[in-house]
């Protein structure tokens, strides 16, 4: 071991660490704090950092605040069928930690963590925590993920990430090109093109879901169907399963629906992928009428399933009859290609993000860098990870969804700790 | 034996596809293959193409036999017709991997084929290759392709297979991506 590194001063010695005071690490902090688990939640910034930090003005929740609730705790405004804004979320999540007043350890930044003789050490900048078990709730959206044909941007193009980007008035005047097709891409393709810039949209792989349906919230009847509870390990292709990209939702007190169609009709330019840039002209992929054609499939194959379900449960009262949309038309042949710098001045990346686990010392990451884990639980003895996109069911991800990952993963946790605990018959040096 | 449901039988192994799709995110190396061609101009606008060796699954592969590919140019074009253009092999090309994959898919999903029809059309404006207009490229400005499908399946069905194919088709990426092209040249 470093000897600078033993020298290091002890902020202190607990059971269980939690990384990250989103909704996830205080989900867990209150499962453990309900069976009275020593623990500390460390947090770079504060309480609902991400969401303080690092999200864009117009941003509401994609899901219903009816939806909105954590282990103990619920919204109780009076606007359930509302989306949350930013800040609304801050407060909702805010109110949880001081609501069963969590061990949250704000402005400590995690370097680094290693193995320790009997579990980790958690390096910060405010001192290193020794734990038995540690817990990572640092959620998946840490780091945009930028193509590499972003390299080929020329220089006097500007370039935003969904994560830098807070409103229009941030970007120069001019075109300016979105790049892909999730809720965020829509969104913020919509309120750019709304300030006067005009807006082309490259658009690959996405999810096509109506905000209501017969009268309904779509994620109501994700929910009520089941499939908002749908399980990892019944998924045909778990890996692509978890690589989904959000569907294309806003959450607004019209509730309108987003689609392509919408978008088309406000005057943005569809187009397809980028697929590549040379000499400073983008090049769109030909697969626009494709990608369309197999979101709308998929879409009505969901919707389908929700009519069989209302049909099999006799669901007949509060909804209306069944509806179905036009398909997407992408209308005349979509452009292949835009001259960067004279039509677009700024090229906006809404292609997603990655978790970041840089600071992580421990051999769990596979050779692409994702943590190896099995539905949270992670291949390394009392390390967790929660809240990332289907990680045990649908609604991992989701507020609402931690509720039974926590259950699951803090009995596991406990277990595990209880196990560690067992004083060791002579002899045997295993852990049992 | 057990049969609850009748499985299709469209002539594709999917078990060995599926089974190669296992190993080859096991082992990414032996994904990784080079498509070969060799050819040999005849005479005017004729030329002669073979394929036969590949490399695939960590070595040199072979087809059965080698196979002879000519093309040419129709006469109104003042050639001799001795083969289909090189622009229509690229409709064959594509129409042979999205028929190809349309048998998997529907083989996949259990759904029973009988009869998969295919009519392509590619439109090109010639202003292009004879540099009349350089506003004119010199390729395709679109595809077509239609497919006629009978099949023990809803409309829905054939046209998610038909989808599907495309998202997994080798050829529909090449001719809707732009793919770098380098050719170098000796004298011998």
């Amino acid at each position: 071991m470093n000897v600078s590194r033993i020298k290091r001063p002890l902020a202190g010695i607990v059971d269980v660490v939690v990384i990250g005071a989103g909704h996830s690490g205080l989900a867990m902090s209150h499962a453990l704090s309900s069976r009275s688990i020593e623990h500390v939640v460390l947090e770079r910034g504060e309480v609902a950092n991400s969401w303080r930090a690092e999200r864009w003005d117009s941003l509401r929740l994609l899901t219903p605040n009816w939806m909105s609730r954590l282990p103990g705790y619920r919204y109780r405004g009076d606007d359930p069928d509302g989306y949350m804004t930013v800040g609304e979320v801050v407060e909702f999540i805010g109110g949880y930690a001081r609501h069963f007043a969590a061990p949250v350890v704000t402005q400590t930044t995690v370097t680094r963590v290693e193995p320790a003789s009997d579990g980790y050490r958690v390096e910060t900048n405010r001192g290193d925590w020794l734990c038995r078990a540690l817990v990572l709730a640092t959620g998946a959206f840490n780091v945009p993920v930028v193509p590499k044909v972003a390299e080929g941007v020329p220089g006097g193009v500007a370039q935003v990430t969904a994560q830098d980007y807070r409103n229009p008035a941030q970007l120069e005047e001019g075109g300016v090109l979105v790049v892909g097709a999730s809720a965020t891409g829509l969104q913020l393709a919509q309120e750019i093109h709304g300030s006067g810039r005009p807006v082309t949209l490259a658009v690959g792989e996405h999810v096509r879901m109506p905000r209501s349906y017969r009268g309904r919230d779509v994620q109501w009847w994700m929910l009520e169907t089941g499939v908002l509870d749908q399980r990892i390990q019944d998924v045909d292709d778990p890996v692509r399963a978890r690589r989904v990209p959000s569907p294309q939702l806003v959450g607004t007190p019209e509730r309108a629906t987003l689609d392509l169609n919408a978008l088309k009709a406000q005057g943005i330019d569809l187009v397809g992928r980028l697929a590549g840039i040379r000499d400073g002209h983008a090049q769109f992929s030909g697969s626009l009428r494709n990608v369309c054609a197999l979101a709308d499939l998929k879409m009505n194959r969901l919707l389908k399933l929700f009519d069989e379900w209302a049909e099999r449960t006799g669901t007949d009262t509060g909804i209306g009859p069944a509806e179905r949309y036009p398909d997407t038309d992408v209308g005349a042949p979509p452009s292949l290609g835009v001259k960067l710098g004279r039509d677009v001045r700024t090229v906006v990346w809404a292609t997603g993000y990655r978790p970041d686990y840089s600071w992580l010392d421990v051999p769990v990451l596979d050779r692409r860098g994702s943590l190896r884990h099995d539905r949270g639980i992670v291949d390394a003895p009392g390390l967790y990870v929660l809240g990332l996109p289907y990680l045990r069911r649908r609604k991992s991800s989701f507020i609402h969804g931690a509720e039974d990952d926590v259950a699951e993963l803090s009995a596991h946790l406990v277990a595990y700790l209880d196990r560690a605990a067992r004083p060791r018959v002579a002899g045997m040096t295993g852990r049992g | 034996m057990e049969m609850q449901e009748k499985m299709a039988a469209n002539g594709v192994n999917v078990e060995a596809l599926l089974g190669a799709r296992q190993a080859l995110t096991e082992a990414p190396e032996a994904a990784r293959f080079k498509w070969r061609a060799t050819s040999e101009w005849v005479n005017g606008t004729h030329s002669r193409a073979t394929v036969h060796g590949f490399f695939g699954l960590g070595g040199e592969q072979q087809h059965r036999q080698a196979f002879t590919f000519d093309t040419d140019h129709p006469e109104v074009f003042a050639a001799e017709d001795n083969g289909a253009t090189p622009v229509e092999m690229i409709l064959v090309g594509l129409a042979g991997c999205l028929g190809a994959g349309i048998a998997s898919v529907a083989q996949n999903r259990n759904i029973q084929l009988r009869s998969v029809k295919a009519t392509l059309e590619a439109g090109m404006d010639l202003q292009g290759i004879l540099g009349i207009d350089d506003a004119v490229r010199n390729g395709f400005d679109g595809i077509k392709v239609h497919y006629e499908i009978d099949a023990d399946a809803t409309e829905e069905e054939i046209a998610a297979l038909v989808a599907q194919s495309q998202k997994r088709s080798a050829v529909f990426d090449i001719l809707t991506n732009p793919t770098d092209v380098m050719v170098t040249t000796r004298k011998s």
